[in-house]
């Protein structure tokens, strides 16, 4: 089985070339979505026959590498286009593949009547290919593909609505963000290449080599400069400090779009590529720190603004982001596996929400336009009371906000609780631990806060919207329930994979698992860590009831605010209104980005448009233009036109020449 | 031949003749005749050196040379022709579109 894995990303590919190419001509959308569907989930099937080959084999042995064909070989380089199953590899493609399949199961139905359907299905099928390509790589350059490829699936669609100026600016916004952290990526894999390569004469970019090679690398010094350079690639894919503000943007792309690639997959590449790399990570305890740090600032900031704001998938997208800080954090702390667990639980319970959203949307849509309003489809303030009219997608929502806020024993709730308990008991980072602790379970706080604000506003209360379209609310087609259930319910019980040794009572099947990828680096971090005295067993159970403690206060100040005393918002807002402006603008960070960069950028290029182009290079240009011109004025008098002209001259240089012979 | 000298300054006279004929006329005929007269002094040099050197090659560039003066006829009246029919003239003053 493990020899097929080359299939896994070739059949997306191909369902991308169908319908890319002959879906217009195609028009039948069950086909073209049939055809989409069918292909990634034929990827699904033979990525559950690698996984179920894989347990079946004892753990040394989970390694294997498929070299389909050389590819670049010059000098010293040498690329080939090659895959590499292994554990980590294997929950990835599981992720991809399995969400990836329910998904396109969903858009048929929410994309359906839509304008270019079959382009629709053609970008996913290619982002599916590209993000298969990520993780499966063997090495850094085909990891580059996938990692450019999704970036550019991410663009095309994100802009899927062109006609839109907005979504327009939004897709080239992310596009600009994913390079500038494309080119610390390629930074950092230069600077690896070049010091193995110059150092130890080792010339690769293959992991497995890399891994074995890794013992040569000092601690800090180069290595804190490719790690770096390779986080602020992650940064710019997983939507970071600093590079996070396209994110929030993405959502102007199609609803399942915002579930697959900007929640489930896409930005989860960065953890992921920090996990392929955990052992040359783990050798710079300065970059560790800074990830941790950078993971821990961002949980919290996204999660601020996220309890601003009313556009029901911008709360997801802002909440997105500070799931993805806590996993960083979770890198950050050495604790690789939790991360891998945390981005494995996200994608379950955030693709549900932002699936749910869609659902929502889409019922609200249609309502509006069957009552002819324009009210906003994506407003919270025009919802309301929907639990009613749409069961299946309240219960499965509602479901995945228990989990993302941390409830026993939704799947959020291990993975988030392995994340700050190692927070707090890792031996790396002294008593900066605390504060990461800290910043990590007020950010709890806060998603519980805001995930709940979501909830009440959306499906509790009276329903705000005008009262002569609410019959036309109703729950959504199969299409769209059937991956909301699954997810719902994976949702609910995935995190029984990775249940905390103190629980007992089940093995943690997902740290077991990862474990040969992981402890390289562990034994790696054991030069610099510190013995760590306090990891007792009633401190971890201590703490686990706190963040559910602290999660419940969070829905409880949701409740008290949005069920019980809706008009204590109002109240909070003019009481302190310059806080809420700053919330509610995303605390200006766009504003701030477009002083620093954007306006100095434009204003250049103002300068090199019309004082160096138009200037200096067009007066060049028609400087010579205009010498030419004025001599040829003068020269084009001899063409006279009239023959006896041209034969004169003729006769005059034959008597030159004649007499010049004759007379020198 | 005791006067070759004076064979090539009547071919002389005669080519002069042609040229400002060619350079001064205004008809297109006229042109055309003088050039013809510019070919035939061309000719007279050729016999008259041929005949002096005694070598056959000029007699032999006389006949290429009457030849392609036929031709030259041909064609060039054809030309004339037609551009009579466009512009009921012949005079070369009205042919002046090959300027800038």
């Amino acid at each position: 089985m493990f020899d097929n894995v080359w299939l896994i990303p070739l059949f997306p590919l191909i369902g991308f070339l169908i319908n890319g190419f002959f879906g217009k001509k195609i028009k039948n959308e069950a086909v073209i979505g049939g055809i989409g569907t069918l292909m990634i989930f034929m990827s699904f099937i033979v990525s559950c026959g690698i996984l179920m080959q894989m347990i079946g084999l004892p753990p040394e042995q989970r390694v294997f590498e498929k070299v389909l064909f050389p590819w670049i070989h010059s000098g010293n380089f040498k690329a080939d286009m090659a895959f590499l199953v292994d554990p980590l590899s294997a929950v990835m493609i599981m992720v991809v593949t399995g969400v990836g399949s329910l998904i396109h199961l969903y858009s048929i139905g929410y994309m359906h009547g839509e304008e270019g359907f079959y382009r629709f299905f053609a970008y996913l099928n290619l982002f599916c290919m590209s993000m298969l390509l990520l993780v499966l790589g063997n090495n850094m350059l085909v990891m580059f593909i996938g990692w450019e490829g999704v970036g550019l699936c991410s663009y095309l669609l994100i802009g899927y609505y062109f006609h839109k100026k907005s979504a327009g600016d939004a897709a080239k916004k992310a596009f600009v963000m994913n390079r500038v952290g494309d080119f610390g990526f390629l930074i950092g894999l230069f600077t690896l290449y070049w010091w193995f390569g110059s150092n130890h004469n080792i010339w690769t970019i293959n992991f497995t080599e890399i891994k074995a090679a890794s013992h040569l690398l000092p601690y800090g010094g180069v290595v804190t400069v490719a790690t770096l350079c390779f986080f602020v690639g992650a940064t710019g894919k997983s939507a970071q400090i600093p590079l996070f503000t396209w994110l929030p943007d993405a959502m102007e792309g199609p609803t399942p779009v915002s579930a697959l690639i900007h929640a489930a997959t896409m930005v989860t590449a960065g953890v992921y590529m920090i996990g392929r790399m955990s052992f040359v990570f783990i050798k710079s305890p300065d970059t560790m720190m800074v990830v941790a740090v950078i993971g821990a600032a961002t949980a919290i900031f996204a999660a601020t603004i996220g309890t601003a704001q009313n556009d029901i998938k911008r709360v997801l997208a802002y909440s997105t982001v500070s799931q993805l800080g806590f996993m960083f954090l979770a890198m950050g702390v050495g604790a690789f596996w939790a991360g891998i667990f945390h981005l494995m639980t996200h994608a379950f319970f955030k693709a549900c929400m932002f699936l749910g959203s869609g659902s929502v949307i889409h019922s609200m849509h249609h309502a509006l336009h069957k009552g002819h309003l324009h009210d906003d489809a994506q407003d919270m303030r025009n919802m309301g009371g929907l639990r009613k009219v749409m069961p299946i997608t309240f219960i499965t929502f509602f479901v995945s906000t228990l989990a993302i806020a941390g409830i026993f024993p939704f799947s959020g709730f291990f993975s988030k609780d392995e994340i700050l308990w190692k927070a707090f008991s890792n031996p790396y980072h002294g008593s900066l631990n605390i504060i990461l602790w800290g910043t990590g379970a007020i950010a709890a706080c806060f998603t519980a806060f805001y995930m709940f604000r979501l909830v009440f506003m959306t499906f509790f209360g009276e329903c705000r919207i005008n009262s002569k379209v609410k019959e036309y609310l109703h729950e959504s087609p199969l299409t769209i329930t059937i991956p909301l259930m699954v997810l719902g319910v994976l949702a609910t019980f995935g995190g029984f994979l990775g249940m905390p040794k103190v629980m007992g009572a089940l093995p943690n099947y997902l740290e077991h698992w990862l474990d040969p990828v992981f402890e390289l680096a562990t034994e790696y971090g054991a030069k610099y860590a510190h013995a760590g005295g306090h990891e007792s067993h009633a401190l971890e159970w201590g703490l686990m009831g706190l963040s559910i403690t602290i999660a419940v206060v969070g829905i409880m100040i949701a409740l008290t605010l949005y069920v019980k005393n809706t008009g204590a918002p109002a109240k909070f807002v003019a009481t302190f209104p310059a806080l809420h402006r700053a919330v509610y603008n995303k605390w200006y960070v766009d504003e701030l980005y477009d002083f620093i960069f954007v306006n100095p950028c434009k204003a250049f290029g103002q300068f090199l448009w019309k004082g160096f182009d138009v200037v200096v290079v067009d007066g060049v240009v028609n400087g010579v233009a205009n010498v030419v011109m004025g001599f040829s004025g003068i020269f084009r008098y001899m063409q006279s036109g009239y023959i006896y002209n041209y034969a004169f001259s003729m006769v005059l240089g034959v008597v030159v020449i004649l007499g010049y012979y004759i007379f020198k | 031949m005791e006067n070759l000298n004076g064979y090539l300054i009547v071919s002389a006279i005669l080519f002069a003749i042609g040229t400002i004929g060619v350079l001064t006329r205004k008809n297109a005929i006229v042109i055309f005749m003088c050039i013809e007269l510019m070919l035939n002094a061309v000719n007279l040099t050729f016999i008259s050196l041929s005949r002096h050197l005694g070598h056959l090659d000029g007699q032999i560039f006389v006949i290429f040379i009457m030849t392609v003066a036929a031709a030259e006829a041909a064609v060039g009246l054809a030309l004339m022709i037609a551009f009579y029919n466009n512009k009921e003239s012949i005079d070369v003053e009205d042919v002046n579109l090959m300027k800038w």
